[in-house]
Order: C-alpha cells, then structure tokens, then sequence
C-alpha cells in the first residue's frame, strides 16, 4: 500500500509515522513537503503527523491548515482518499476544515504526556475495524491542545451517525463527551489525539496502536 | 492604514486560561473579580484601499477560528 505523510516545519512525528506505515504496509510512505502543490497521484492513504506546525503560531494547527499541500489534501479527501491526522494533525484537519470543531487549551492547562485508556467506541470505520467496539486500549498521548470542542449539535450528530472512533477512557484534557478520535461523515478521514504510531510493537509496551494500521491495511489496499 | 483586529472566545465556550487567571487575581487578594476571558489582539498594517469584505475574509479564514471565536475590526 503506498502512502504519503505531509511535513510541515515543526512536525516531529512524521518519521514515527512512516516507520509504522512502513512496518505494517511494506512500503516506504512519501514524504511530502508542506510547500508542495500536489501528493503522489497513486496512494492509498496520507497521513498529516504530530508534532508543533509552526511553533503552534495563533492556533494549533492553524498556519499548518492554509500551506499549499493542504490544498491537494482537501481535494483529495473530498474525492475519497483516506486521510489520518494524529494529535497536531488532527489539529490541522479541523483547522482545514476536513473535520468539525475545534482543539483548544486542555481543560487543567497541563501538556499531557502519558498512556491513556482508550475505549474503541465505532469500529466500523476503514481506522478502527482492527478493534472491537467498547474494547479498552491503551494509547499514549502527548499534548497541550487537545480539549476538543464543538456545539451540542456538532455533537449530538457526530454520536448519531456512529463518527466518534475513540472516547477517552479516563480523564484527560476536557474534551468535550470525551472525544479522543473522529472520522468524518464520508468515513474516509480520521483525527485522533493519542499516537497510535508509538503502540506498534512490543518495545514500545504495547501494539494496540499497531491494530489500526494493520486494519487500515486490510481495508485500503 | 493600521487595523486592530480583537479575536474573543465565543460565549459559552469554556476559557481554562481565564479561569486560571481569574483565580490567580483571588490569590493576589483582588476581591471581586467574578470573570477573566483571554483573547488576541492582531495589529495589522494593510493598504489603504483594502475593501471590508479582504478584510472581513481575512478573519474568516485565518485570523479567527469562527467555530470558537469571534472578531472585530477596529480601524486606527
């Protein structure tokens, strides 16, 4: 399965990201400067990694949202092509529009760094079929900007139609109905805080991160 | 021409920045302060015949993040 992952300067995940890409899909993922124009024409997947995107100028992920690659990302995601933001990335898809909402200030304004307990709470998405529905995992996050809010009706929608992929286990950051992780309502694009990409062998303590790669594999290629 | 450009927090959404500064003034022995919001303030030097609505889009698109915030152009 061939992928791409998006850089932008202050990304410090993207070669996290690619090495599980690599492991779990066989193939080297493209890397993809934030001042390209255009993704590779033949991917099945690109992922926008964590990290501080412009030193979190303004907001999390907001100068990250308008460079000119995010442009060929959202036309692309709106043509189907399966996108997965991590932590900083998610920030940068909802700053993109791709997603609903908004990542402010964690609620105790603490940076959370540590594994957290995840509930798979919709594992019918291409991201999450890997994990059984109401499953606990554990996943770490590191964040600051990671209290996701949106109005009750975002919410209220978002619960309806089955795009909330994983709640919080656990307290973490404020985030509104516990939301850790989305999918849009097409299915074709994810936002998550916590990194999977650091749970994908057992080294690491743990491969429950490893499960949405393997899943994401199965569906995609 | 320079413009002030106030991005404030939505009403209703929570401000755990606030809330700290707010209890931090209590601590310093302030009494009577029952609220704290922070916002940003963006000085922007354009041309002079920037039009309301370049103006009006940058804030949409960019400087504030219309899910959570709100605007206000302020001229000189």
């Amino acid at each position: 399965m061939k992928s791409a992952v998006v850089v932008f300067p202050g990304s410090n995940c993207d070669r996290d990201i690619a090495v599980a890409l690599e492991q779990v899909t066989g193939t080297r993922p493209v890397m993809v400067w934030h001042r390209d124009t255009t993704l590779p024409d033949d991917i099945a997947l690109v992922a926008v990694p964590g990290g501080f995107s412009y030193g979190d100028y303004l907001r999390s992920g907001a100068i990250a949202a308008r460079s000119p690659i995010m442009r060929d990302v959202v036309d692309r995601a709106g043509k189907g092509l399966p996108v997965l933001g991590i932590c900083n990335g998610f920030q940068v898809l909802t700053e993109a529009g791709l997603l609903p909402g908004a990542l402010m200030r964690n609620a105790g304004l603490d940076f959370v760094c540590r594994d957290v307990a995840l509930t798979a709470n919709e594992t019918r998405s291409m991201f999450t079929n890997g994990y059984s529905a109401g499953e606990t995992i554990r996943i770490p996050v590191a964040h600051h900007d990671g209290n996701y809010v949106a109005d009750v009706e975002t919410l209220d929608r978002l619960e309806g139609e089955g795009q909330v992929a994983f709640r919080y286990a656990e307290p973490v950051n404020g985030s509104a109905r516990d939301i850790a992780g989305l999918v849009n309502a097409d299915g074709n694009v994810l936002g998550m805080m916590p990194h999977p990409e650091r749970r994908i062998e057992p080294a690491h303590g743990g491969t429950d991160g490893r499960r949405l790669f393997e899943g994401l594999l199965e569906r995609v290629a | 021409m320079k413009l002030t450009i106030h991005v404030t927090l939505k009403p209703g959404v929570l401000d755990p920045q606030g809330k700290a500064i707010e209890h931090a003034l209590s601590g310093l022995g302030f009494e009577g302060v029952h609220g704290a919001r922070v916002g940003k303030l963006i000085e922007l030097d354009v041309d002079e015949g920037t039009s309301d609505a370049d103006l009006d889009a940058m804030c949409r698109k960019l400087l504030a993040n219309t899910v959570i915030e709100n605007y206000r152009i302020q001229r000189a």
